[in-house]
C-alpha cells in the first residue's frame, strides 16, 4: 500500500517533519508499505505560481497526484496563528475535488507550547471532515517539552496502529473517470425535472 | 491547415508606458489587427465574447460584421461565443445573418464561459454550465438544420412552428468548434455532432490537453463521423518574435510579469518552458510550433493570440507582420508532416461540397 507523507514544515531539520517521519515509520513497522515524503517547503513558490496560473509544476504536479493516488495519508503541519499552517493549506486547496473522500488520514502539528495542541481538533480535523476523508480519532501534536516526554512515542504508536487498521480494513477505491455517453446526457435533459 | 489569431479583447494598461487605451481605440485596434491578418497571410480573425470590464467586445457579429465588409478572403470567427448564457435562437440568427454578408466566411466556437456574474446577468446560474450548454447547443443545431421547428427544453421558452431567419446560406450552417479546457462532456459533444474541438492550450503543458483531444478524437469515430485522425482539432498559441531571441525576450518580459493572467507568478522562462509560450526567434516560433502536432497529431486550426497584456498597437502590428512571414513556412511543413487521409481545415466552400455529395449520393 502506499502511504504519503505530507509536511509543511519550514525549517531545515524540521520538528514537524520530525514527527511525521515518526509516525510514518511506526505505520511502517505494522504494515507493509511503501512511503513517499511531501517535503511543502520545496514546493512553496510552485504552490504559490499555481495559485496564480491554474496549473501546477511538474513537481506539484507529481505531489498532488501522489496524495491523490495514496492509501493513507500522514499530514503534519505546525500550527501558525492558532490554525494549519497557509502553506499547508494552500497545498491542500490544490489537492483535486474529491481526491480525499474515505482516505485514511492521520493528523499531526507541532508548536512550541501545548497550548496549541486542540487546533489539531478545532480546525485540520473540520477541514479534512469537509474533504470527506476518515480521519483516524487519535491526532498526534507535539510541543517542544514533549521530544523529551516517553508519551509522545506511545501517542505516535496509538495514532500509527489507527491508520494502518483503518489503511487495511478500508482499501480507498480508485476511480476511474466515467464518461456519460451524449445521448444520455441529451436525454436527462428531456426528461422533466 | 489554417492559421490566424484570436483576441481576448481586453483594456490593459501597457506596464512600460502607463498609457490604459480607451473602449474606442481598444475596439478599433482589434478591426486593425483583423485587418492586417488578412493582409500578411493569415487564414482566421476570432473575437472573444466577454460581457464585463476590462473587456470591450460584448457584441461579436456587429464587430465580424464590420470586418467581413473591409475584407476578401479572412475567416471570421470567435474565441468563444458563450453557448451557456445567449439565446440559441439569437445566436441562429446573428450567425447567419453574418455568413449571408461574409459571404460564407464564418464560422464560430462555442465555449460555457468560466464568469460566474455574468450567468445571472442572463438569467442563467453556472452551476448548470454543462446542461446549458447541451440543450441549447442541440437547439442551435436543429434551428439551423430544419427550417420549422417545433422544441421544448429546460432552459428555454418553447417554441412552436419556429423558423429562424435568414436560413444558412446554401443551405449549410456555419461550422461549429466546442472550445473547453478541462470538460470531458464538451469533448464528447463535439464528437457526437461531427463538430471541431479547440483546446486553447496556451496557460496549460501539453500534457493537459492530450487526454481531451484524445477523448474527442475516438468519439469522433465512436459516432461514426470517421476515423480519430480525420476529426477537427484547433490548438492555441502564444508567441512574441524579434529576429534576435534576447531582444524579445527583454522587449516582453514586463508584459509578462504584469499580465492579467499569468502575471506575478511564474518566471517568464518557467512559463514558456511549462506551457506553449514562445518568446524568441522567427524560427524559434516555427520549431515550437511544430512540436504541437507531436502532442495532439496532426490538427486543422492554429490560432495565436497576439495582442493582449497591454501590448500598443504599433508592436502588435510588427508581431503580425513576423507572424506573416513564418506562416508560409508552418504551412509548408505541416504539410509536409501531414499524414495521409487528415481531414481539410473546414470552410465554407468544402461544406457546400460535402453536403452536395450527400444529397448526390
Amino acid at each position: 500500500m502506499k502511504l504519503v507523507v505530507v509536511s509543511a514544515g519550514l525549517t531545515q531539520p524540521s520538528s514537524t517533519r520530525l514527527l511525521a517521519d515518526r509516525l510514518a515509520a511506526s505505520v511502517a513497522a505494522r504494515t507493509d508499505v511503501s512511503t513517499r515524503v511531501v517535503e511543502l517547503r520545496e514546493l512553496a513558490v510552485d504552490i504559490a505560481n499555481h495559485m496564480v496560473t491554474g496549473f501546477p509544476s511538474p513537481a506539484l504536479g507529481e505531489a498532488l497526484a501522489a496524495v491523490e493516488e495514496a492509501d493513507g495519508l500522514i499530514a503534519a503541519t505546525p500550527i501558525f496563528t492558532a490554525s494549519y499552517s497557509g502553506l499547508f493549506k494552500s497545498f491542500f486547496d490544490l489537492v483535486g475535488f474529491d481526491a480525499l473522500t474515505g482516505k485514511p488520514v492521520l493528523l499531526a502539528a507541532t508548536g512550541g507550547t501545548a497550548r496549541h495542541s486542540l487546533a489539531l481538533e478545532h480546525a485540520l480535523r473540520p477541514m479534512f471532515a469537509y474533504l470527506h476523508a476518515v480521519v483516524v480519532p487519535t491526532a498526534v501534536y507535539a510541543a517542544s517539552a514533549d521530544w523529551a516526554d516517553g508519551e509522545l512515542a506511545g501517542r505516535i504508536d496509538r495514532a500509527a496502529g489507527e491508520l494502518s487498521d483503518l489503511m487495511l480494513r478500508t482499501p480507498v477505491p480508485h476511480k476511474e473517470e466515467e464518461l456519460v455517453p451524449f445521448g444520455e446526457q441529451l436525454a436527462a435533459l428531456r426528461k422533466k425535472p | 491547415m489554417q492559421f490566424g489569431i484570436f483576441s481576448v479583447g481586453d483594456v490593459t494598461t501597457d506596464p512600460t508606458t502607463g498609457v490604459t487605451p480607451s473602449e474606442r481605440e481598444r475596439i478599433k485596434a482589434m478591426v486593425t489587427i483583423a485587418l492586417k491578418a488578412e493582409e500578411v497571410g493569415l487564414d482566421v480573425f476570432a473575437t472573444g465574447e466577454h460581457h464585463n470590464p476590462p473587456f470591450v467586445p460584448s457584441s461579436p457579429t456587429t464587430m465580424l460584421g464590420y470586418i467581413a465588409a473591409r475584407t476578401e478572403r479572412l475567416i471570421l470567427s470567435t474565441a468563444t461565443t458563450l453557448i451557456t448564457t445567449n439565446d440559441p435562437v439569437k445566436i441562429a440568427e446573428d450567425f447567419a445573418m453574418l455568413q449571408h454578408l461574409a459571404d460564407g466566411r464564418v464560422d464560430l466556437m462555442m465555449g460555457r464561459g468560466n464568469t460566474g456574474p455574468v450567468y445571472p446577468w442572463f438569467g442563467q446560474d453556472i452551476r448548470q454550465g454543462i446542461p446549458l450548454a447541451i440543450e441549447n447547443y442541440a437547439l442551435l443545431h436543429e434551428l439551423w438544420r430544419n427550417d420549422v421547428v417545433d422544441w421544448e427544453g429546460r432552459f428555454r421558452t418553447p417554441l412552436q412552428g419556429f423558423t429562424s431567419t435568414p436560413r444558412p446560406l446554401d443551405g449549410v450552417p456555419p461550422f461549429v468548434w466546442h472550445g473547453s479546457i478541462r470538460s470531458p462532456e464538451i469533448a464528447e459533444q463535439a464528437a457526437y455532432y461531427g463538430d471541431g474541438f479547440f483546446a486553447n492550450h496556451i496557460f496549460w503543458p501539453a500534457s493537459h490537453f492530450q487526454r481531451l483531444i484524445s477523448l474527442y478524437r475516438e468519439r469522433f469515430a465512436h459516432y461514426g463521423h470517421g476515423t480519430p485522425e480525420q476529426a477537427y482539432v484547433g490548438l492555441g498559441g502564444q508567441v512574441f518574435m524579434r529576429k534576435n531571441s534576447q531582444d524579445a525576450v527583454n522587449e516582453f518580459r514586463p508584459y509578462f510579469d504584469n499580465a492579467p493572467v499569468y502575471g506575478h507568478g511564474p518566471s517568464l522562462e518557467d512559463f514558456t518552458e511549462q506551457t506553449p509560450l514562445t518568446v524568441g526567434s522567427p524560427q524559434q516560433v516555427i520549431d515550437r510550433t511544430l512540436t504541437f502536432r507531436e502532442h495532439f497529431g496532426d490538427y486543422q486550426r492554429q490560432l495565436f493570440l497576439m495582442d493582449h497584456a497591454g501590448l500598443p498597437l504599433k508592436t502588435v502590428l510588427e508581431q503580425l507582420d513576423l507572424l506573416g512571414e513564418i506562416v508560409p513556412v508552418l504551412r509548408r511543413e505541416f504539410a509536409a508532416r501531414r499524414a495521409p487521409g487528415v481531414a481539410e481545415a473546414p470552410t465554407h466552400e468544402l461544406l457546400v461540397a460535402s453536403a452536395h455529395e450527400k444529397v448526390t449520393a
